[in-house]
């Protein structure tokens, strides 16, 4: 039994069909990369997971418990944390209030008697932020801000960390140290369930990995398997790499071309699909 | 069976009207996320203006109304989009309510200007001409009203399944980010789902006009049948929505019809759509959070606690001398002013910490003084037992809308002002119709004020020892979370906070400052009235808050002081009356988008004075300097409200040192 599965969720908009029967789960102590090109419906499925968005179809499972019907809170409250594409830090506290405020609502009444104290200076120094201590946090880089949605969250002790896109806005070595922690952090035996779009990041420390276009789940499986996924390379690229070439045609979506989309500004970084690396 | 007939017809007609007002609302809403509180004004406004047209410069009405419909009203729509409206739904609702609630406030007082009160008529279409249904006469003005509903459900029907724009206006409804990621053009859709929706409110005003009469308020207030019935479509069917406007018209009518005239129950009638909209609300399912909002208010810099006793200290010491030197009439102004500021504080924890909008806050100081008026225990105990009562009644309005978000706890406020305002302070149980009520002044342990100086230096103590416990409240745990559920609610639930019940507490602890205000209010005036408490009231008290910075509590002592001095400017200068208003709506249009507001500016003048003077000032004076000296008596109105303005500043002026030593040692 995985910490989380998602089952068969259909989320519509009017329309658009953001999810369209899409499925996986993300397992206790294991980095999962939930990746696909803008608009495939990562986010929406974060928001399905943490409560955000009712699903229009489909069921939620964490923890062995079918959480579909729960609010936000009561599922924060089961050891569920999430961080935002775009920022939700409270921008008007400083950035140790920041997760002072999460320990405090963490330990309900007895954080109103006895306000946290030394423990959140740890965890800012965990993510390595303790030096914007003291700022707003509506005033810290974009990449800082990310890391303190980390921190908060971690202060809620969380079973499982729903990330989305939580490298960008961070420089290379920063990047690198990021991965160092995710690692840790799975270590201690937390599921971790990130959106990301940095492949060499996703590449290298998620343990699995899902690809989504256009609401579904097309592929699966661990990174080498992903890499060399004929699929994958048609929804990112829009054509399959030739190498693989005989592997395209066994799946319907490949008729579909990302050219009958207006132009959206990617911010999608692939390496060269051939990789280099293990 | 006929009576029933003609009121169905009657219900019909009016209910047609209220469909076409509400559809507009639901475009406007549903495509930008702005709720326009002001949508009955506009059709007001725009009432009036086809009156002008038609009437006073004796147009045809064809070319009126073709004038009015498919010129003025479209247009206004594109400029209220363009200029004032746009990218606020991205914001935080509160900001939303302001600004169009400052829309409101200013088109009235507009009106009021442009067309001072006189009477007028605009006849029905086609007068003298109508049809008999099963031994009912309908005219043709109602036959007209009703089948122009029709047109106008037709016509979006049309707009929304049929033509490219009406696909980009749904799949706005559900995910506008989405709609531009696809290539649709949000703001374009933006634009003219606000000039329909504009000159349907328009349509409706001018159906109803012949009916209801050409009023300033009774048009405006039309909003709330609007939205009791958009709320059926919970904001977004428009199919429900005229479900919901046919149903609360017949309602209506045949509660005209059938419910009792005279009694308790009289007020009934004129409630129906607040009643209507407190049913719907209660059975909406959960709202969802919405993330991706633009937040991170610059607050007021907090001063310390030593700080804000010294100046608390200095205020009370000038209101002393005030006391000695001014006239009764004089300091019962002052006291008006120093229960406007001590709603205004409760505006502060609601709306400045809280993010969310009461626009009936003065219903409660109603509510206050009602219970300490019946109480008739002018002691510390009466005045603590009516606040309490204002704050149940509080926790009563937010309990309905416990599971949506803050756009309908602002509208449940307006629901519940109409309420009390029509049906319990006019009732004999109450303050009676047209009646007043005695209330005693307050004896504190023993310690009776009858003078007035007395009495208002014992207010100005309520007042700074409400602002002290805001102060310390926002220093602690409570304030940060409150910052935190501004900030971002989405964030707060995914940390664990159940906000609902924490949301109750709130509006119940603002409510029973309010209602603490209105106690002491009573007390002031010795006779009270419902008409002390109108819920129109409470618009510009809270624009003037947000205006003055709903975030500091010496917004909250600026803005009592301002709201005071509103009447007195009218008095004074009559034909301004209805510019005065129109000021401070569009003022707070303006300065809606930054809720620290003049307080702000004036925090910042502090600084630029600190920079300047600030070391030489510290050399003469001592350790807490107390402004009293400056205090001599003022010969009219306006010399010792400007004093006590002044010292509002000085107040500021501290606070930003305090500021500026934080930051210095951060």
């Amino acid at each position: 039994m995985s910490l989380l599965e998602v089952d068969d969720v259909v989320v519509q908009f009017g329309g658009v069909t953001a999810v369209d029967h899409a499925g996986f789960a993300a397992e206790a102590g294991r980095i999962t990369g939930l990746i696909g090109p803008n608009g495939a419906g990562k986010t929406t499925c974060f928001n399905v997971i943490s409560g955000l968005q009712k699903p229009s179809h489909g069921t939620v499972r964490f923890d062995g418990r079918n959480v579909t019907r729960l609010p936000v809170n009561r599922r924060s409250r089961r050891g569920m944390g999430r961080t935002f594409q775009r920022l939700e830090a409270f921008g008007s506290l400083t950035v140790r209030d920041n997760v002072r405020v999460a320990r405090d609502i963490h330990r309900g009444l007895r954080g109103l008697v006895r306000p946290a104290g030394a423990d959140v200076d740890g965890l800012l120094e965990r993510v390595g932020i303790a030096s914007y201590a003291d700022e707003r946090a509506d005033s810290i880089p974009t990449g800082t801000a990310r890391l303190l949605e980390l921190a908060r969250c971690l202060a809620c002790d969380p079973a499982l960390l729903l990330l989305d896109e939580p490298s960008s806005g961070l420089d290379e070595s920063e990047t690198g140290a990021f991965g160092q922690l995710l690692a840790e952090l799975a270590g201690e035996g937390r599921g971790i369930l990130m959106v990301e779009h940095d492949m060499d990041l996703v590449m290298s420390v998620c343990d699995d990995i899902h690809v989504l276009d256009f609401g579904a789940v097309i592929a699966s499986g661990p990174p080498a398997l992903i890499r060399s996924d004929a699929t994958v390379q048609q929804a990112y690229l829009g054509y399959s790499d030739g190498d693989d070439g005989d592997d395209a045609g066994d799946d319907g979506d490949d008729d579909v071309t990302r050219t009958d989309l207006p132009a959206v500004e990617t911010t999608m970084t692939i390496p060269a699909v051939p990789a280099v690396h293990s | 069976m006929s009576t029933i007939l003609s009121f169905t017809i009657l219900g019909l007609f009016t209910g047609a009207a209220y469909a076409i007002a509400a559809s507009g609302l639901v475009l406007t809403y549903t495509t930008t996320r702005v709720f326009n509180i002001a949508h009955g004004a506009f059709g007001m406004v725009l009432a009036f203006t086809f009156w002008d047209f038609s009437q006073r410069q004796g147009m045809p009405t064809w070319l009126a109304l073709v004038l009015v419909l498919g010129v003025v009203a479209p247009g206004t729509g594109w400029l209220i989009q363009r200029f004032v409206t746009r990218g606020l739904g991205e914001g935080p609702v509160s900001v939303s309510l302001v600004v169009t609630v400052g829309l409101f406030v200013g088109l009235v007082g507009l009106a009021q200007y442009i067309w001072p009160p006189a009477p007028r008529t605009l006849p029905p279409f086609l007068p003298d001409q109508g049809l008999e249904i099963g031994g009912t006469y309908v005219t043709a003005h109602q036959v007209i009203t009703i089948v122009l509903s029709a047109v106008v459900a037709l016509m979006l029907y049309l707009l929304l399944n049929r033509t490219r724009v009406g696909t980009a206006m749904r799949a706005s409804v559900d995910n506008p980010v989405l709609l531009q990621l696809f290539g649709g053009k949000p703001d374009r859709v933006a634009s003219l789902s606000w000039a329909i929706g504009i000159s349907l409110a328009a349509l409706a005003g001018i159906l109803l006009t012949p009916v209801i009469g050409l009023s300033y308020f009774d048009l405006t207030l039309l909003v709330i049948n609007a939205y009791a019935a958009a709320m059926l479509g919970g904001l977004k069917s428009l199919p429900l929505t005229f479900v919901g406007a046919m149903g609360l018209g017949v309602l209506q009518s045949f509660a005209v019809a059938y419910l009792p005239s005279e009694g308790n129950l009289a007020g009934l009638r004129a409630v129906v759509p607040a009643l209507f909209l407190f049913v719907v609300i209660v059975a909406m399912p959960q709202a969802q959070l919405r993330i991706g909002q633009v937040k991170g208010i610059v607050s007021a810099p907090l001063p310390s606690f030593r700080q804000s006793i010294g100046w608390g200290l200095a205020l009370v010491v000038l209101v002393a001398l005030l006391g000695v030197t001014m006239s009764d009439a004089n300091l019962l102004l002052v006291g008006t002013a120093a229960t406007y500021a001590m709603v205004m504080l409760s505006l502060v924890l609601l709306t400045g910490y809280g993010g969310h909008v009461s626009l009936a806050q003065f219903t409660f100081a109603g509510v206050g003084a009602l219970a300490y008026a019946k109480l008739d225990e002018p002691n510390l105990y009466g005045l603590f037992l009516a606040a309490a009562v204002s704050a149940v009644v509080g926790a009563l309005v937010a309990l309905p809308v416990l599971r949506l978000t803050g756009l309908y706890l602002a509208l449940s406020t307006l629901a519940f002002g109409v309420l009390m305002d029509k049906m319990v302070f006019q009732a004999d149980f109450a303050f009676g119709y047209n009646g007043t009520l005695h209330a005693e002044r307050l004896s504190v342990l023993g310690r009776s004020f009858d003078s007035t100086g007395g009495y208002v230096l014992v207010m100005t103590v309520f007042f700074v020892l409400m602002a002290l416990v805001l102060l310390l409240l926002r220093r602690g745990v409570l304030g940060r979370v409150l910052i935190a559920m501004r900030d971002s609610p989405a964030a707060c639930g995914t940390l664990g906070l159940d906000m609902r019940w924490f949301r109750v507490a709130l509006f119940a602890l603002s409510a029973g400052m309010a209602g603490l205000a209105g106690g002491l209010f009573a007390g002031l005036r010795g006779t009270i009235g419902a008409a002390d408490f109108q819920l129109f009231n409470s618009l510009p008290l809270l624009l003037l808050a947000v205006v003055c910075g709903v975030t500091s509590v010496t917004g909250a002592a600026l803005g009592g002081v301002g709201l005071m001095l509103l009447p007195v400017l009218q008095s004074s200068r009559p034909e301004l009356a209805g510019l005065v208003f129109v000021v401070l709506g569009f003022g707070a249009v303006a300065l809606g988008r930054d809720p620290n507001g003049l307080a702000n500016q004036l925090f910042a003048l502090g600084r630029a004075l600190e920079r300047r003077f600030g070391d030489r000032v510290r050399a003469v004076v001592p350790v807490l300097p107390l402004p009293g000296h400056r205090a001599d008596a003022g010969e009219d109105n306006a010399v010792p409200l400007r004093r006590l303005a002044g010292d509002d500043l000085e107040v500021v002026l501290e606070e930003q040192e305090v500021g500026a030593h934080v930051a210095a040692r951060g």
